[in-house]
């Protein structure tokens, strides 16, 4: 029970995380029609941006500055070199930003090093946020904080804790996903953009610089996967490595609806859980099978595929996922547009 | 009535020669270049024309950008691996000749069975959908040791039975020159494509796809069937990999390789048939040579890269062609010296970044070795003022240059175009 819930939490906090990343793809792909293939190089921008500033002004004032400098990155990118494929067409869009994935890619290995860094949560993101206790003599009950060792030293007790950077990547997303709603439908320049979006000659010909707008909103994106890189800096690994999210961002936005952001909000938090929930069950179709009374051994040659365990399929779920959702529903779980 | 209608074709004189120039060319490179290396280099280059060509039947004909093909070229390598596997067993009679059409077959069942998922969308949709696909192979590649090998991969031996007509597949020659027979055939059957017409509405796909729609044609199906061609060239392309090398391991079907074959079809030039053969050729020369010879090549491939898809979109064949058109009107001589002036000056520019980037990289990855660099033979101080102060003295002053030359390269580039245009109306008003 205590397990299940930690899982559960484990994996909304993912899926919020996702939802950090795809919601900043979501508005540049419904904004402009370019897929930034770069995406979560933004990502991995922010974590080192946050690293770096972190040894220089602490951590708090780099939470914010790092998202503002990738997003100005990205800001730059789009007023130097994006805008300049915008004539083309939506295949070089796409292009240009997955050139910019190996550039960015390669420069953060020359800045940072092909190892990983130590960038660590500061002091009040450290610990558990709360302990599950599950006693054999007092039942089922919840303790902020470290739990006291004693309660968890008795035999049959087992203390499940959860981790304060997790709370915290949460609190941030759920804030995030409040800040950009309210910003896009309560302020004069979220009409702007929403008028963009969906009419740019006729928002261009009432004096509105789209292109400044799509500056901004492709700014704004880059500086949402900064942010996500941050928290996904001090929760996980800080290295190279974490650009590998971006697949998996795009098997959201293609599961929740290309260019919807609830489809991807929808996506990010069923694709968290899909990859988080099965860790713990160690079952595969083998068990199942012999359920059900149909023993496969290690002489039968669907062996080596049945044996496989859910926790160790645990990857390919979100891509199985797809590959369903695009048979059976084609637009996506929210998706409104065909094509 | 067509029947008995005669039409006068004469030979066409350009196209055999172009063929009959490609063939030589296969048929006598090993002549020229002996060294073992370059042979590995040649058939590298052969398996890589094969593939990239299966791949712009994709991008430049179909219009479709996909970044998981290297799924259907490394399942062709590993069914391929495993068949010469069972005929070196003695399971299966089967020359070794045919083992990359076994490759090929495996590449177009998989682009049957994925790509009926991935082609049922078009555009932005379809690029992310194979990306999700080749990460979907290539975790389960991982999952499947008893297929893929695991870590170390499938390994297997070229050489089964006895020799037949002396030849046993043992040395690299008679290898190059399998690759070299199939690259030619392939090459043609791919050229013959786009002659047909699926090939035709292939392209009308690609270019308008709501009007292919309105005819009543269905794109879908289109571009279904030209995926699954292109499948089957790129599992020849892995089984012929999987002979070359006698080693298959899990990076073929990985997402590198992929974005390979995307980088280099598009640097080679997606818009013309023959593009893709420059880039293959680019695409072995990059990651044969310039990743022995700097360890920035990733970055160096990027800029480029960044910089085609920006003043180039149609790749080194797209250049060719338009100095070609140039040189058909013998305008080309007016040119040379602004092309002199411009390649002087961005090697200027392009020596000195490199110069700054290996300084990086030399201080980043070997602080071991002290601050002392050989670059090109020159001994640079990687953290010493002077050598920084110089190369970047040296992009200034040539990136100055650079713009200077290309305003005028400009100028004279748009009145060699202009008089080439009045010279085409010119000779239309003729006849």
């Amino acid at each position: 029970m205590d397990q299940l819930v930690i899982n559960l939490l484990n994996g909304i906090s993912s899926g919020l995380l996702l939802f950090m990343l795809s919601s900043g793809l979501t508005l540049i792909f419904s904004m402009m029609g370019v897929l930034n293939f770069a995406h979560a190089s933004f990502y991995l921008l922010g974590a080192y941006f946050a690293y770096t500033l972190t040894g220089l002004v602490g951590f708090w004032p780099a939470l914010l500055l790092a998202p503002l400098l990738a997003g100005a990155a990205g800001a730059l990118f789009e007023r130097s070199a994006l805008r300049r494929v915008h004539k083309f067409g939506h295949v070089p869009e796409l292009l240009i930003t997955f050139g910019l994935s190996y550039v960015i890619l390669e420069l953060v290995q020359l800045v940072w090093g092909r190892s990983t860094v130590p960038f660590a949560a500061p002091a009040a993101l450290e610990g558990p946020a709360f302990t599950l206790i599950q006693s054999a003599s007092h039942g089922f009950s919840l303790v902020w904080g470290v739990a006291p060792p004693e309660l968890c030293s008795a035999a049959g007790d087992i203390c499940s804790r959860f981790p304060r950077t997790r709370a915290f990547m949460m609190a941030v997303a759920l804030l995030m996903l409040l800040a950009v709603w309210l910003l896009l439908t309560r302020t004069r320049i979220g009409l702007v953009i929403q008028a963009a979006l969906t009419h740019p000659e006729m928002a261009e010909s009432l004096g509105h610089n789209v292109p400044r707008v799509f500056m901004l909103v492709f700014g704004s994106g880059c500086a949402l996967a900064g942010l996500a890189g941050v928290i996904g800096g001090i929760t996980f690994v800080t290295e190279p490595n974490m650009a590998a999210i971006g697949p998996i961002i795009f098997a959201v936005i293609v599961i929740g609806g290309m260019g919807s952001l609830p489809g991807a909000f929808l996506g990010s938090l069923l694709v968290g859980l899909l990859q988080t929930m099965p860790l713990t069950i160690d079952k595969s179709l083998v068990d199942l099978a012999a359920r059900v009374g149909w023993i496969v051994d290690a002489g039968n040659w669907l062996y080596p595929v049945l044996k496989i365990t859910l926790a160790q399929a645990a990857p390919i779920l979100p891509y199985l996922l797809l590959v369903l959702i695009l048979i059976f529903r084609p637009k996506g779980l929210l998706g409104t547009r065909e094509g | 009535m067509a029947a008995h209608s005669f039409r006068f074709k004469p030979w066409n004189v350009g196209r055999w020669l172009i063929w009959g120039l490609f063939a030589l060319g296969l048929a006598v490179a090993p002549l020229l270049w002996q060294s073992g290396f370059a042979l590995t280099m040649l058939s590298q280059i052969g398996i890589a024309i094969v593939a990239c060509l299966a791949y712009n039947v994709l991008l430049g004909q179909g219009g479709m950008l996909s970044f998981g093909h290297a799924v259907y070229s490394g399942l062709g390598s590993f069914l391929a691996i495993h068949t010469l596997n069972m005929a070196s067993a003695g399971q299966l009679a089967l020359p070794v000749s045919l083992v990359p059409l076994v490759g090929g077959v495996a590449g177009l069942f998989f682009a049957a069975l994925l790509g009926y998922v991935t082609t049922k969308k078009a555009g932005t949709t379809f690029a992310m959908i194979t990306l999700g696909i080749g990460e979907l192979v290539w975790s389960m590649s991982l999952m499947l040791p008893e297929f893929f090998g695991g870590e170390g991969g499938v390994t297997g031996n070229r050489v089964v039975g006895k020799p037949l007509l002396g030849i046993s597949f043992g040395p690299q020659i008679q290898v190059y020159y399998l690759i070299a027979v199939y690259c030619f055939v392939c090459t043609v059957a791919m050229f013959a494509v786009t002659r047909t017409p699926l090939g035709r509405m292939l392209n009308a796909v690609r270019d308008n796809p709501e009007r292919v729609e309105f005819i009543g044609y269905s794109t879908q199906r289109v571009r279904f069937i030209a995926f699954m061609i292109s499948g089957f060239f790129a599992g020849i392309a892995g089984g012929l990999g999987a002979l070359n090398f006698e080693i298959v391991t899990a990076e073929v079907v990985g997402a590198a390789r992929s974005g390979a074959y995307l980088l280099f079809v598009f640097l080679g030039g997606a818009t013309f048939f023959f593009g893709p053969i420059i880039g293959a050729v680019l695409m072995v020369v990059a990651l044969v040579l310039l990743s022995e010879w700097t360890k920035a090549w990733l970055l160096y491939l990027g800029l480029i890269f960044l910089f085609m898809v920006m003043y180039a979109p149609g790749g080194v064949a797209s250049l060719i062609m338009m100095n070609l058109r140039v040189a058909a009107y013998g305008k080309l001589r007016r040119l040379w010296v602004a092309y002199l002036a411009l390649a002087g000056t961005s090697l200027g520019v392009l020596g000195g970044i490199a110069v700054m980037i290996e300084m990086v990289y030399h201080v980043q990855l070997n602080p071991a070795l002290g601050p002392q660099m050989t670059l090109l033979g020159a001994t640079l101080d990687a953290r010493g003022l002077d050598s920084w102060f110089g190369a970047a003295f040296v992009v200034l002053i040539s990136g100055a240059l650079f713009e200077l030359t290309r305003r005028s390269f400009q100028r004279q580039w748009g009145d060699v175009q202009e008089e080439i245009e009045r010279e085409i109306k010119r000779r239309e008003a003729l006849t």
